[in-house]
């Protein structure tokens, strides 16, 4: 029967790495059905989908990591990415949609963590999708309650003299990490650095490599 | 969850919670389309990002915790169009029988599977 699927499941609903091979579930059947009535009423068509999900598979933190990097080399351009992170990013030939992104900087005293406590909204054009554990209850209640312990979670201890600031995502207002350039990087080209640049960097729960 | 602070489920923002579950997974092709077809739909207009929030946050805390993301995307995804007139309620029923009468794994009820 339907539901029967969710038997093998962890409670968060991973992992679930079936495909093509396992047997078909109701909301896969579902998907196939809405995907086909769509193709069949000519508001989409199989290369259209197709060409989404090549699009979507081709966005990664490799995007977000080429604009932190510019902006670690080229003070301007920094001062542009904190101006307007979307129309920065823009400017570096990524399609960010209509996503209004604003970048917030880490410093020597201040760390920045994002959160979609509402629901899952990340800068998914420039570090593509996100991951799972973003989409969890324990993430969305308690970045915004007890950052410094989510953090130790994630293996960052930050001392009691850093100030965090944890910024709620929207879905007209999403958010990246521009975190500090690590120490000790002074003679390194704009690619190496960008080598460094982590996806939860990114997001907060990170540090930036310090070596490649 | 109580709702005694007058918050949806939803809503869950500086609540208590467990350790952070870590463990991730690569997405299947069927949830990449859920996720393609959302952008898709959306970029014509047939409806927005709030009308996908919107069914997902009418579905309950019961569907959150039972259900996957994109399986709750999907589900999001069929209502708006429904709402929006893309496809009768009968359509989608005869499609859906369709699709589960191809076969019994995801790949051989494709419509070229």
């Amino acid at each position: 029967m339907p539901h029967d699927h969710h038997d093998h499941l962890s409670p968060s609903g991973h992992p679930y790495r079936q495909d093509n091979d396992g047997p078909l579930t109701y909301w896969q059947q579902m998907e196939i059905a809405v995907r086909e009535l769509l193709i069949e009423k000519g508001v989409t068509t199989p290369s259209e989908i197709a060409a989404q999900i090549d699009a979507m598979d081709a966005r990664s933190p490799a995007n977000g990591a080429a604009v932190v990097a510019r902006a670690w080399v080229d003070p301007e351009f920094k001062v542009r990415l904190l101006a307007d992170a979307s129309a920065a990013s823009r400017e570096m030939g990524f399609d960010i949609g209509p996503l209004n992104l604003i970048a917030v900087e880490n410093t020597e005293n201040t760390h920045n963590l994002i959160v979609c406590t509402l629901c899952s909204c990340y800068p998914r054009n420039l570090l593509g999708l996100p991951p799972d554990w973003y989409k969890t209850r324990e993430y969305r209640s308690r970045a915004v309650r007890e950052p410094r312990a989510v953090l130790r979670e994630f293996g960052v201890d930050l001392p009691d003299s850093m100030q965090v600031r944890v910024h709620d995502s929207t879905a007209d207002m999403r958010y990246i990490v521009l975190p500090a350039r690590p120490a000790g990087t002074d003679g390194m080209t704009e690619v190496a650095l960008a080598d460094l640049v982590t996806r939860d960097s990114m997001i907060g729960t990170g540090l930036p490599r310090t070596s490649g | 969850m109580s709702d005694i602070d007058g918050r949806r489920w939803h809503d869950m923002g500086g609540q208590t919670a467990g350790e952070i579950p870590l463990d991730g997974h690569d997405f299947a092709l069927w949830e990449k389309r859920v996720d393609a077809l959302m952008v898709l739909c959306g970029g014509k207009g047939l409806f927005t990002v709030d009308g996908l929030r919107r069914a997902l946050e009418d579905m309950g805390e019961d569907a959150f915790e039972k259900h996957s993301y994109y399986e709750r995307w999907i589900a999001s995804v069929n209502q708006n169009l429904l709402e929006a007139g893309t496809y009768s309620l009968e359509e989608l029923a005869q499609k859906m029988g369709e699709v589960a009468a191809r076969g019994a794994s995801y790949g051989e009820a494709q419509h070229d599977g």
